[in-house]
């Protein structure tokens, strides 16, 4: 199946009691990319990823996950036997060692690769008689991950999966997301993690309560949104940017600066018409694109 | 070869990544019939989605700079001679260095040279685009 997106909800929404923790979000996550999901703890990060696994069935709307309708109970199975999911909570089975819960989780998939399971356990150096209980924080991610990855799985999906890990647990749980991309694998991280979202992905979705607030490739940040700060000699003339692809827009004195979108040098060549003595632009990181589209008002950021 | 990325310097990754390749190939770094690492080697190597890389090969071999041959990685081209752009280079960097101490002799300091610069080129280029 090579369809462009693997993951498409429509006013996908979720309600705990009074509260609204996913509101009629359309996430859309297309094929044979790494995904970065980012949001503030509370956000609806994990309440949609339970959704998308069919772990919680949503309280409205309605989604598609690698084909399959998300609500049909038959076909949400079936898609997941081509899911693999790694948790933010890896405790279960505490009680099996290394080799008996591979031995275990193996037993279930016909597809299960014996060469990645052999390279991951040498690679993430995972002692096979001990309990899991007993394993560190960063080794159990990494046991959960070879369970994943072993499955050849047409999509991975990880909450938060750096969360508590060492630097360089960190580095080879992202050479192991890379070498399952380029398998084949499109692979769907939360994560707090800003900078390491910022290098390993290729896309990013932010949602803020329960909302998509931006859907965007990490080349257009990079390529088209910029920081610019403008200078005048005199009051500077009243501005509208209406219809500008332009955030959080700031005026202070003789200044005014802003987050560009898109079209910067047509933003620029507007204000040296109106008078600009001076014109500063920067690239804006990931973490700054976050800061501002979970801002309140967080309009017009796309 | 030795590749460094910048997440953050404005540039897509892909871009920077065509840049230093071709950089490296027109000033001999890289030769002609010389080897690249695989896409899954590269992607591995610099932690960055192997779609990056795939898009930057796939430019460079567009380009003609380099062959992309399936599941052996990548081989610098050897069908046009990259001797003048080298050339031309080192020409266009002397070029620079008189210009600088010009400057420098007029009283203007390093940090406003790059300034200038920098907004020379962010302007004469849409957004700052960079080929």
């Amino acid at each position: 199946m090579s369809n462009r997106w693997v993951i498409e909800t429509y006013d996908l929404t979720k309600r705990y009691g009074k509260l609204e923790a996913v509101r009629k979000l359309n996430l859309r996550v297309g094929a044979s990319r790494i995904t970065g999901f980012l949001g503030r703890n509370g956000a609806g990060k994990s309440s949609t990823i339970k959704m998308l696994l069919g772990i919680s069935r949503p309280s409205s709307g309605s989604g598609v996950v690698l084909g399959r309708p998300m609500d049909n109970a038959q076909q949400s199975r079936e898609s997941r036997r081509h899911i693999a999911y790694v948790a933010e909570d890896k405790q279960t089975y505490a009680y099996m060692t290394v080799g008996q819960i591979i031995a275990f989780t193996r037993s279930f998939y016909g597809d299960w690769d014996l060469n990645i399971e052999q390279r991951l356990l040498r690679q993430f150096a995972l002692p096979f008689p001990r309990k899991v209980k007993a394993l560190s924080k960063g080794m159990r991610t990494k046991l959960a991950l070879l369970l994943a990855l072993a499955r050849r799985p047409e999509l991975l999906i990880l909450d938060e999966p750096s969360e508590g890990l060492d630097p360089v647990s960190i580095e080879e749980l992202l050479q192991a997301l890379i070498t399952a991309a380029a398998d084949g694998t499109t692979v769907f991280f939360s994560s707090h993690q800003i900078a390491e979202v910022e290098r390993v992905a290729d896309h990013v979705c932010i949602i803020d309560r329960g909302r998509l607030v931006l859907e965007t490739s990490l080349d257009r940040i990079r390529q088209d949104y910029r920081h610019v700060t403008f200078g005048f000699s005199t009051e500077p003339p009243p501005v509208d940017f209406t219809g500008e692809s332009v955030a959080s827009v700031r005026i202070d004195g003789r200044q005014i600066a802003m987050m560009a979108t898109r079209n910067a040098d047509a933003i620029i060549a507007r204000l040296q018409r109106l008078g600009a003595t001076s014109v500063e632009a920067a690239p804006v990181s990931l973490r700054e694109v976050f800061l501002a589209a979970v801002k309140e008002e967080s309009d017009a950021l796309v | 070869m030795l590749l460094t990325l910048n997440p953050s310097s404005g540039q897509p990754l892909y871009v920077q990544l065509i840049q230093q390749i071709r950089h490296a190939i027109e000033t001999g770094v890289l030769r002609p019939g010389e080897g690249l690492p695989g896409i899954r080697t590269l992607a591995e190597q610099l932690v960055v989605s192997p779609n990056t890389v795939v898009k930057a090969y796939s430019e460079l071999e567009h380009e003609g700079l380099i062959e992309v041959r399936h599941g052996s990685g990548a081989y610098v081209s050897g069908k046009r001679s990259n001797k003048p752009r080298a050339e031309r280079l080192r020409n266009a960097q002397d070029r620079v260095r008189t210009l600088i101490d010009k400057l420098q002799r007029d009283g203007i300091s390093e940090e406003e040279i790059q300034r200038l610069v920098d907004a020379e080129l962010f302007f004469s280029t849409p957004a700052g685009r960079k080929r």
